[in-house]
């Protein structure tokens, strides 16, 4: 069949033709951006700037979140062991016995678990997942010059920034950091005398996290501004990349439910400092009655997991968007079910409000309250699997490109799978009685929200890197990279599930005191080396990352992966403002591979009489 | 305040939507603090007491001084000099007056045996009215800015200076309308 597209002979000159002028470049503001090494590098105001702000900040907290989760592991896997070689790093944490050896303080064990919690959920897989990829392709995808309000999202960056100064400087407390569980469940993060970290580290905690939450607040009310309000001629909602979709309703949850927290932490803080008693209710604390009376434990839980259960979905939808984005362009095929797709993100995102209680089956709410839960709950499943099938949908029949993108991507839907589907297990409160705070669920949730969501933003980093940085990648180590990492993740949290079934409590500092948990001692130990292999891997990326800033293959065109969307109609230099002339104007969806035997029609591309004509063929 | 790449084709400013989305997060906030109160209500232990009569008053102050925003941003658009910066002035005299009685309403209540601690009841009405007098602050800010320009610079009804009014409106609006919802809610919900 002869092709009935025709292409614009020269995409810049056709730009400059058809593009839409918003006479941008008349004002040559673009310059005050970007004139010295501070308004560029430091406070800039240029997203793609402050996409790079937000990756390289997540990797810095990501290493650090990863590290405490070795040490906390190795007390785990190695009970007995002498870590009196970490001394030099964590000091009087570690305490040594009379004979030399030298263990966890259980204080700092605790801490540790809570701050890798607390730094994996928001800084890493918040702010370093839909941070930077918001960021960097909200406005390139729907055709901006940049954010709606550039300085706004400055300021996202530097509250971003400094929430993570003060969580940093918490780690340095004489008392150490907040030791209660990253959910800060009162009373022991409402009474600072309730253990070591509840005093001056659950206050540096809460202010971290309130700027913490300053800085998803002005990030997401821009990226839903500019997603509505700047999108480029021709881009209607149903044309835009299914990464614009995912991340603009991610805004919208996090400007739903980020403020519901900010509530929870405004009593806790009361209850603090002003001696309220929101939260706080008939209380001895070291033989002593505390003068706290009628609050309630559970108002604060409540009002935590309106914001907790929305917040997975914040970091996994982003995931969700930059894989079918990767799996389109890689498969060579339309993403199946696009507007499928669509509503499965905005019925997650609904229902993910009104599930919040199923993490509070066995705190004592009305068990006919729970039965509403479970149901909405396992009704999640349903627009997941519509995801699920779609993708691997997508990859039916495709020409796959197997490179380090798309597989992290096909990882992905792996591990979405393998962790969604414990995740109806959870679901209903009566195996919940048995399988509630054991390693199941910390097998559940690492696997479904948090080695996917990394195998969504790794997915990510592979395949805009060219876009950041104007280099590739290396993809021999990218690939090793891959396929270590979905084995060890694999061997660190496949085993949990039958130490969870078995009844093994998560959070215990040890295990060898009782017969039903000590017979995991080998298990564990097995866990605790995975987890270490697994680190070994990352240490991979990061190299790679950074080499390749330098060193790494030059993007030599403009659109290496041939794919559809605006972004790789930009000049490969990234440019204040995007494109150097007119914005291009939209023609059709960002999903037009294999049409009419042709590879990819880029967005930009108009649609020609005779291909107005096939298409109504093969409709009817 | 840069707005790159605003296109002639929109509805309605970037700016302006933006503050309508704050508007909505900032709604979810109290949303969930009312919510919290009807939870904590529910489960009894509950001290059920009059509101002072200031928070009547202040609520006055406030819808009053809503209208005259109103009428100072319509005075603008049509170039009355003298009408736009006295309104101004009156509605930034208003909005601290409505501070000003918020805090009295506070001791006064305090003075009616009904303190921050203790049982949760008065607590809801302190924390919700003082955050709420904490957004006002925040319009307060942008009154006394608004002020500034009104007597500094020359009164010319520029799309510009139109817009940054007419934020200024926006959100005071909101304010009086979220204290509306808290005032009914504590008389309602008793």
């Amino acid at each position: 069949m002869s092709s009935v597209i025709t292409r614009p002979q020269n995409e810049e000159t056709f730009i400059e033709e058809d593009g839409y002028d918003d006479h941008f470049h008349d004002h040559h503001h673009g310059d005050k951006y970007q004139s010295n090494f501070i308004t560029k590098y430091i406070f800039s105001m240029d997203h793609k700037m402050i996409a790079k702000q937000f990756l390289i900040t997540g990797m810095f907290w990501a290493v650090i979140g990863a590290a405490m989760s070795l040490v906390f592991r190795l007390q785990l896997g190695f009970p007995a062991g002498d870590i009196s070689w970490l001394e030099p790093f964590l000091g009087k944490w570690i305490t040594m016995s009379a004979d030399g050896v030298g263990s966890l303080s259980t204080e700092f064990y605790y801490a540790m678990v809570t701050m890798h919690g607390t730094i994996l959920v928001f800084f890493v897989l918040t702010a370093g997942l839909s941070g930077t990829f918001s960021n960097l392709l909200i406005p390139l995808q729907v055709g901006a010059r940049d954010m709606a309000s550039p300085l706004l999202n400055m300021l996202s960056y530097w509250f971003f920034f400094l929430a993570g100064a003060v969580m940093f400087a918490s780690l340095f407390l004489s008392t150490g950091p907040f030791s209660g569980g990253w959910t800060a469940y009162p009373p022991l993060s409402a009474l600072p005398q309730a253990s070591t970290g509840s005093g001056a580290g659950m206050t540096l905690w809460l202010v971290s996290l309130t700027l913490f939450v300053v800085s998803v607040l002005l990030g997401g009310i821009n990226y839903v501004t500019t997603v509505l309000n700047l999108r480029t001629k021709g881009m209607s909602m149903w044309r835009l990349p299914l990464t614009i979709w995912a991340f603009f309703v991610t805004a919208i949850i996090g400007i739903l439910s980020f403020p519901v927290l900010v509530s929870g932490f405004l009593l806790l803080m009361f209850d603090r400092g002003m001696g309220t008693s929101f939260y706080l209710s008939e209380i001895f604390i070291g033989g002593q009655a505390l003068d706290h009376v009628g609050g309630s434990a559970l108002l604060y839980q409540h009002l935590f997991w309106f914001l907790g259960h929305p917040e997975v979905y914040i970091i996994v939808l982003p995931a969700m968007g930059i894989v079918s984005e990767v799996l389109a362009v890689n498969a060579r095929k339309p993403i199946f079910g696009y507007k499928a797709m669509v509503f499965s993100i905005l019925a997650i995102a609904f229902l993910s409000f009104i599930v919040w209680a199923h993490h509070m089956f066995m705190s004592g709410v009305n068990p006919f309250i729970s039965n509403f839960f479970v149901v909405f709950t396992l009704i999640i499943a349903v627009p997941s699997a519509v995801k699920v099938f779609n993708w691997i949908s997508t990859l039916y029949r495709g020409s796959i490109r197997f490179n380090s993108a798309s597989l992290f991507a096909i990882g992905f839907v792996s591990m979405f799978i393998s962790g969604g589907l414990t995740g109806i297990w959870l679901g209903n409160s009566s195996i919940d009685i048995q399988l509630h705070d054991t390693y199941f669920v910390v097998a559940h949730f690492h696997i479904v929200m948090g080695v996917a969501a990394f195998f969504g933003m790794y997915s990510g980093v592979y395949h805009w890197y060219p876009k950041m940085y104007g280099r590739f990648m290396n993809e021999t180590l990218g690939q090793i990279h891959f396929w270590g990492t979905i084995i060890s993740a694999y061997a660190i949290f496949w085993p949990m599930h039958y130490l969870g079934m078995a009844g093994v409590p998560r959070r215990y500092y040890s295990f060898n005191n009782f017969d039903f948990t000590s017979q995991f001692g080998a298990m564990n130990a097995f866990i605790t080396i995975a987890a270490f292999v697994a680190f070994a891997f990352q240490v991979l990326l990061i190299i790679n990352f950074f080499y390749s800033m330098y060193k790494g293959k030059k993007m030599t065109t403009r659109n290496p992966y041939n794919a559809t969307t605006l972004e790789w109609t930009t000049p490969i230099e990234g440019i204040h403002g995007n494109w150097p002339g007119k914005i291009p104007s939209v023609h059709r969806w960002a999903y037009d591979y294999g049409k009419f035997g042709e590879d990819a029609i880029a967005q930009y591309v108009p649609v020609s009489e005779a291909e107005a004509i096939a298409d109504k063929e093969l409709v009817h | 305040m840069s707005t790159t790449g605003l296109l002639s084709r929109n509805k309605i400013h970037p700016l302006r939507l933006a503050l309508f989305i704050s508007c909505g997060s900032i709604l979810m906030m109290f949303g969930a603090l009312t919510s919290a109160y009807i939870v904590r209500q529910s489960a009894g232990n509950w001290l059920e007491f009059d509101l002072p009569n200031l928070f009547y008053v202040s609520t006055g102050v406030l819808l009053l001084s809503s209208v005259t925003l109103q009428a100072c941003y319509s005075a603008f658009g049509k170039g009355h000099v003298t009408l736009y910066r006295g309104l101004l002035a009156l509605t930034l005299i208003l909005g601290l007056s409505f501070v000003i009685l918020q805090f009295q309403a506070w001791e006064a209540m305090f003075d009616a045996g009904l303190p921050l601690k203790g049982n949760p009841s008065p607590s809801f009405v302190y924390v919700l009215s003082g955050l709420h007098a904490a957004h006002v602050l925040g319009g307060l800010v942008s009154l006394v800015v608004a002020v500034i320009h009104g007597f500094r610079l020359p009164v010319l009804a520029t799309p510009r200076r139109k817009l940054r009014l007419q934020l200024t409106l926006t959100y005071w609006h909101f304010m009086d309308f979220l204290w509306i919802y808290l005032l009914l809610f504590f008389v309602l919900q008793r």
